[in-house]
């Protein structure tokens, strides 16, 4: 019988095989960052032990650092002392990193793609949730605690135990005015935020081949947020071009000897997988959240559930909860919820398209006078070429600010926070609550509607702007 | 990692589906560099209503928590484990854990006990009827009990023996060394180096 993507690239990868034990496998690429890999490092110092592959890991700053004045010192204190942690673990065990300054530092999902770090057929992990965003590239990638990172960087291996697979099949193609986005969040929507658990999910169909690098990013890095540890896609033409020529990509006959390999990673026609969820594309439109986790989402023209109308008692409570949370009245239509911030960048949508995208949207108009717009960049490279390209200047005009690389409001564990209270329109990927910051009230949207939001201050697709 | 055998602890109901590890521990918090000191932080948005579940005098000693389903969704911060810790906690009782927790868990010792719902059910009825009281949770021989309550929970062979013995898994893949070199001599060379 025929092999899935997913089982191809964990039979390629494993190490060690014994009944009763989980399979031992090999981990391609290890990224850290300061937030989860201290006590990890700490761990290997306590035990004598040293990082086996340091030409297999990579760092870099992202979590808590400033988007602001990064020439001067990181002004909290305890962020400081965090990456100054990592830059010293980091010498101390002889792994590159990119720190603030560098033309390489950024989020950590955008930087590895970015340096064609991450290819089709590997292992990835990192610990950070969102490293499912590599699958992208037929990757088997995924995020991993802070024991496990010690494990890692002590054995450049992990215990695991084989996932189930399940297909995402999208089939005909999206509306134009539907984005990646829209369809991971109607796909969480759909299987909820515990569909995919247990599982790696291979998103697949006509829609999906359609999608460019960058969109199948946005696609496989919320798969967490259904429950799925990774989410992947068949690697194609459209993977290759990406990779190729990139600092980290292979060259010469080494190029052509790993193009071989990664076209042989599609599933097979005779495979089979464990569960398979079917998604029309054409019946998609732009989508939002309005409660506090990511399947609590609707289409923009809806209105505010009823948690009376929801037959599970236990998602009953959960929206009467959110509806509190997060100040809404059921029946209320989506676009008239009126936000106070918009936050344009995080792993899911800070990337060149992502700008470009809102960008397009803003160009020729003005945030509302009631709206605070924060553009920031996944990387320093995708803020140099934004900039190359005039986005930042489209962004300024407009009136929003354009900030420096990294995770910034997404997780809010820079100074980028909402106070108590406050209302956004993110591009990131959870609305959990408080994650924003404290008491912070959070509605996850795409590049363009948070563009749209922006101009006209509440939940808006930029085809309200034509008909305003 | 200390060796888990039995607990009997008290237990407190946390009538919540979907919480996710931000409420466990919000973001503020993760930027320590330690392992351990984290029992501030957990649940700390929650803990700021006076009628939160743990701020009952009753429950000031909880070892155990029985939550409702999809817990530890979300980040993969293991300082959601080390605050529940901290906190105390030896057990979770779920209908079902995100798998990234899940995992967390079972390396750091925190036991989680997934349950048939009717038995987060059953537990929550028990300790609405019996506040504060005790449950049992013996991993030996996978049962859950309380009051009348006596029913199997589920846990991976492989962690529950673990557990069972308090190993640690770098211990147990460093003995395998020789596996890892002979692969490492097989891998392709077009992969990539971050050197």
């Amino acid at each position: 019988m025929g092999k899935t993507l997913a089982e191809k690239v964990w039979q390629s990868h494993i190490v060690r095989q014994a009944e009763g034990e989980p399979d031992l496998l090999y981990i391609d690429l290890h990224l850290i960052h300061e937030v989860t890999s201290p006590q990890a490092f700490d761990g290997l110092r306590t035990a004598g032990r040293q990082v086996r592959r340091p030409d297999l890991t990579m760092a870099t700053e992202d979590h808590n650092v400033p988007t602001i004045d990064i020439d001067k010192p990181i002004a909290d204190a305890i962020s400081k002392l965090q990456v100054d942690t990592l830059r010293a673990n980091c010498e101390e065990f002889g792994v590159p990193i990119f720190s603030l300054g560098n033309v390489d530092q950024g989020i950590v999902h955008v930087v590895g793609p970015q340096l064609g770090l991450t290819q089709p057929g590997m292992t990835v992990v990192c610990g950070d949730s969102h490293t499912s965003t590599h699958g992208a590239f037929g990757a088997l990638a995924f995020g991993i605690g802070t024991s496990e990172v010690e494990h890692v960087l002590a054995t450049q291996t992990l215990p695991l135990k084989p996932f189930k697979t399940m297909a995402i099949t999208v089939n005909g193609q999206l509306p134009d005015d539907v984005t990646a986005k829209d369809l991971i969040l109607a796909v969480i929507a759909e299987i909820g935020t515990g569909g995919g658990q247990g599982y790696v999910l291979e998103y697949r169909g006509e829609a999906i081949e359609s999608l460019s690098m960058e969109a199948r990013m946005t696609i496989c890095n919320m798969s967490i947020e259904a429950g799925a540890r990774a989410g992947m896609i068949a690697p194609d033409q459209t993977t290759f071009d990406y990779v190729q020529g990139r600092e980290r990509a292979p060259k010469g006959a080494q190029w052509d000897e790993a193009v071989a390999a990664w076209q042989r990673l599609g599933t097979d026609d005779d495979a089979t997988f464990d569960a398979e969820v079917i998604i029309d594309a054409a019946s998609l439109s732009p989508f939002v959240t309005w409660g506090t986790n990511p399947g609590q989402g609707l289409p923009l023209s809806g209105s505010v559930p009823n948690p009376v109308e929801i037959e599970d008692q236990g998602e009953r409570v959960a929206a009467e909860n959110a509806l509190e949370y997060m100040g809404l009245t059921a029946g209320m239509p989506l676009r008239d919820i009126s936000v106070d911030t918009v936050f344009l960048g995080s792993c899911t949508n800070g990337r060149m398209e992502d700008l470009r995208a809102a960008a397009a949207v803003l160009r020729g108009h003005k945030v509302a006078d009631s709206v605070t717009m924060l553009v920031v960049p996944g990387s320093v490279r995708v803020r140099l070429d934004a900039e190359a390209e005039g986005l930042d200047k489209v962004f300024i005009e407009a009136g929003a600010q354009w900030r420096q690389a990294g995770c910034s409001m997404c997780l809010a564990m820079n100074p980028d926070k909402l106070t108590p209270g406050e209302r956004s329109a993110s591009t990131s990927n959870r609305n959990f609550e408080g994650r924003q910051g404290p008491g912070g009230r959070t509605h996850l949207v795409s590049p363009q509607v948070a563009a749209a939001t922006a101009i006209t201050g509440h939940l808006s697709a930029p085809a309200d702007l034509a008909n305003a | 990692m200390d060796k888990f055998t039995v607990h009997t602890g008290v237990a407190a109901p946390l009538k919540r589906s979907n919480v996710d590890t931000d409420q466990i521990i919000p973001a503020e918090y993760l930027k320590r560099v330690t392992r351990h000191g984290y029992e501030d932080a957990l649940f700390s948005a929650w803990r700021k209503d006076p009628e939160f579940v743990l701020n009952k005098p009753i429950h000031a000693n909880a070892t155990v928590l029985v939550a409702g389903p999809e817990f530890g969704t979300g980040s993969s911060r293991e300082h959601a484990v080390w605050a529940l810790q901290d906190y105390g906690f030896k057990v979770v009782i779920s209908a079902r854990f995100a798998d990234i927790f899940r995992g967390n868990s079972g390396k750091g010792g925190l036991l989680a006990a997934q349950v048939e719902p009717s038995v987060v059910d059953a537990l929550w009825a028990y300790l609405d009827e019996n506040p504060g009281s005790e449950i049992t949770i013996d991993l030996e021989n996978r049962r859950v009990r309380a009051g009348d309550v006596n029913e199997p929970f589920e846990i991976d062979d492989y962690v529950r023996w673990r557990l069972l013995e308090g190993l640690d898994d770098i211990g147990i893949t460093l003995n395998h060394d020789e596996a890892i070199a002979d692969f490492e001599s097989r891998r392709p060379e077009y992969l990539p180096t971050t050197k």
